[in-house]
């Protein structure tokens, strides 16, 4: 699992790593060509690129958010609501309102800057509780054939409720809070996540050199972990992917019905929820928190497709 | 293929026996009291009991879940305790046309759209039409749904004021009022699935224009529509059939949020309302006739599918 995270972290910073693998020139050169290989490929796939650069502008902005706000992005001012973009704050309050303020007179700039943690947090959250427990069933499902078909009949009825129907009704029993938020997003994301390794697995699992451990008296546990699992990986990184991209949207979705983050944490779907009932009056206040909603899911969606263009050698050989 | 269709009918019954079991639970393990709801804040503990006592919210989960089952079986979902003198039934089937015609809408929305783009971008592969669309595929599928609707709405509705901002209107009123107010959420629905057919569509068709028989049908001299319509694409439409049963549920879910948008008197809105008001009865309702249907619905894309595609009758048989 460490060995995914990794990977993964290290190609959401691909344009980073250049530097990176020009300083392990020195390695021994089988492994240093084969890197330069993947990241070169990479660095040549444009929206896999853009993607990342994308996600690593907000990775940016959610840690560098105390520096970047210049209001509490909770503080209500009942004296500048509505003001414009751009527009300055009546005193006592200072500083520019970049983007304007809403109903209650908080800075939308600092609220959208502020959201990308929990955005973030989400994403992050889910996809790392997707892919293990994902992982988990679908290695399990794929390799023992006696517990393929019960678990995955409980994966297929959980896939029967529509995800915002079933994170919905989560939510209403559990209530609002971020860590309820990534457990319904997760429950509701993991069935599909465990279908794609157990059908992996599957196709892996009749191969020769599966059948050679076997012969060698190699145990259960350790052909899934050695010989099953890191075929996986290829797969599950882009899967992973979506899930963070679905859980982004997912997480604004619940806020925007008002189910999902609590109403002190600033988010965008709830933001967006806020601006609906004063479109009329101040439009400027679902601008910013949209897009940087659809930039985040954008990014995501950009480095999903790019990773799996390159690590699938079926497409790669068509460039 | 009677066995094929009595095979997949009988995969279907655990799964509504899970899925129903699963509604049950999960509601029943909400925190707040149906009872003290239904009577106000004002209430005595005294009549809270007894209230509780006369719904039999008092019995152990076991009784009250077999209690639930054997209404079910009879198609008793039960009374709501919020919409005033209305069975869950009824109050479900109140709000079911304009989520129903949203959703088929939505649905259409997203094949007009997305089949025919899907091919063109197969067709034009590698050329700027194919990237032209691909990239507007990508952006319809990052595009939160909400977001849209309101940008929807501040366009058409509050600056050009040529649609409505908001609501619905029934089809009793005339079906040209009900489509005018159901074209935006109509489109806001149905985008984002309209760019995922896109590139399904595009992939499929790759896919087909390679085969044997497509390069057959070339070489026999057919013109270009012929062998694109009438050998890849027919081919490629097999597996999209499928999509569209999943569809139905992304759709479904999805009509909360668009409902919400555009406060459509649906059955989404209706689900919210449920949820805020801890009408049990009514979440349960609502959450266990959609999942049913979606099970219904990829039962029958199933015998479809079967039909269409000889090969997975026999595999599976």
């Amino acid at each position: 699992m460490a060995q995914l995270q990794t990977q993964s972290q290290s190609q959401a910073q691909a344009p980073l790593a250049m530097q990176g693998t020009a300083a392990t020139a020195g390695l021994p050169a089988g492994r240093a060509r084969r890197k330069q290989t993947f990241f070169d490929r990479f660095l040549r796939h444009r929206s896999a690129v853009i993607g990342a650069s994308i996600l690593g502008f907000m990775v940016v902005v959610a840690l560098l958010t105390p520096i970047l706000v210049n209001h509490d992005p909770t503080i209500a001012t009942p004296q500048s609501r509505f003001a414009r973009p751009m527009g300055d704050a009546t005193p006592p309050a200072t500083g520019t309102y970049f983007f304007g303020t809403d109903n209650l007179g908080r800075d939308v700039y600092s609220r959208v800057v502020k959201g990308s943690q929990v955005s973030l947090i989400v994403g992050l959250g889910v996809s790392l509780a997707v892919v293990c427990a994902g992982t988990m069933i679908g290695l399990t499902a794929g390799y023992f054939k006696k517990l393929d078909s019960p678990l995955m009949r409980v994966m297929d009825s959980m896939m029967a409720f529509p995800g915002v129907i079933l994170a919905l009704a989560i939510m209403s029993v559990r209530g609002p809070s971020v860590g309820n938020v990534i457990l319904a997003l997760s429950i509701v994301d993991t069935p599909r996540f465990a279908r794609v390794v157990r059908s992996v697995v599957l196709s892996i699992r009749e191969l020769q050199y599966i059948e050679a451990a076997h012969a060698l008296g190699v145990s259960s546990p350790r052909i899934i972990l050695r010989h099953i699992l890191p075929n996986c990986l290829s797969p599950m990184i882009v899967q992973a992917t979506f899930v963070f991209a679905a859980a982004v949207l997912g997480e604004a979705g619940l806020s925007f019905l008002g189910v999902g983050t609590p109403p002190e944490i600033p988010s965008w779907g709830q933001m967006l929820g806020d601006a609906r009932n004063f479109l009329t009056q101040a439009p400027w206040t679902m601008v910013a928190p949209g897009t940087a909603l659809m930039l985040t899911v954008l990014g995501l969606n950009l480095l999903g497709d790019g990773i799996r263009d390159l690590l699938d050698p079926r497409l790669r050989r068509q460039g | 293929m009677s066995r094929y269709i009595i095979r997949r009918v009988l995969a279907a019954i655990p799964v509504m026996l899970i899925v129903t079991t699963t509604v049950f639970t999960l509601l029943y393990l909400t925190p707040g009291d149906p009872a003290g709801v239904i009577l106000g804040p004002d209430a005595t503990p005294e009549r809270i009991n007894e209230l509780r006592e006369r719904l039999g919210l008092n019995d152990p989960w076991h009784v009250q879940m077999l209690r639930w089952y054997g209404k079910l079986a009879q198609g008793d979902l039960g009374d709501s305790l919020s919409v005033s003198n209305r069975t869950v039934a009824q109050a479900i089937a109140e709000r079911a046309e304009p989520t129903i015609l949203l959703t088929s809408l939505a649905l259409l929305v997203s094949l007009l759209l997305g089949v025919p783009a899907g091919i063109l971008s197969a067709l034009g592969r590698g050329r700027w039409v194919d990237a032209l669309v691909m990239f507007i595929a990508i952006l319809g599928v990052s595009m939160p749904s909400f977001w849209l609707g309101l940008n929807l709405i501040y366009v058409f509705a509050v600056s050009m004021r040529v649609l409505p901002l908001a609501g619905y209107q029934g089809l009793d009123q005339g079906p040209q009022e009900t489509i005018r107010y159901l074209i935006l959420p109509a489109i806001t629905l149905g985008l984002a699935q309209g760019a995922l057919l896109a590139r399904m569509t595009r992939s499929m068709m790759l896919e087909t224009l390679n085969e044997d028989y497509v390069r057959t049908a070339w070489a026999k001299g057919l013109d270009k529509p012929a062998v694109v319509i009438g050998h890849a694409l027919r081919n490629a439409l097999i597996p999209l059939v499928t999509v569209i049963g999943l569809s139905f549920a992304v759709l479904m879910g999805g009509a909360v949020i668009t409902e919400q948008v555009f406060n459509i008197p649906g059955v989404g809105r209706l689900l919210i309302q449920a949820i805020g008001r801890r009408d049990y009865p009514l979440v349960q309702g609502i959450v266990l006739i959609i999942a049913l249907m979606y099970v219904l619905i990829n039962l029958a894309v199933d015998l479809v599918y079967g039909i269409l595609d000889p090969r997975l009758r026999q595999s599976r048989a």
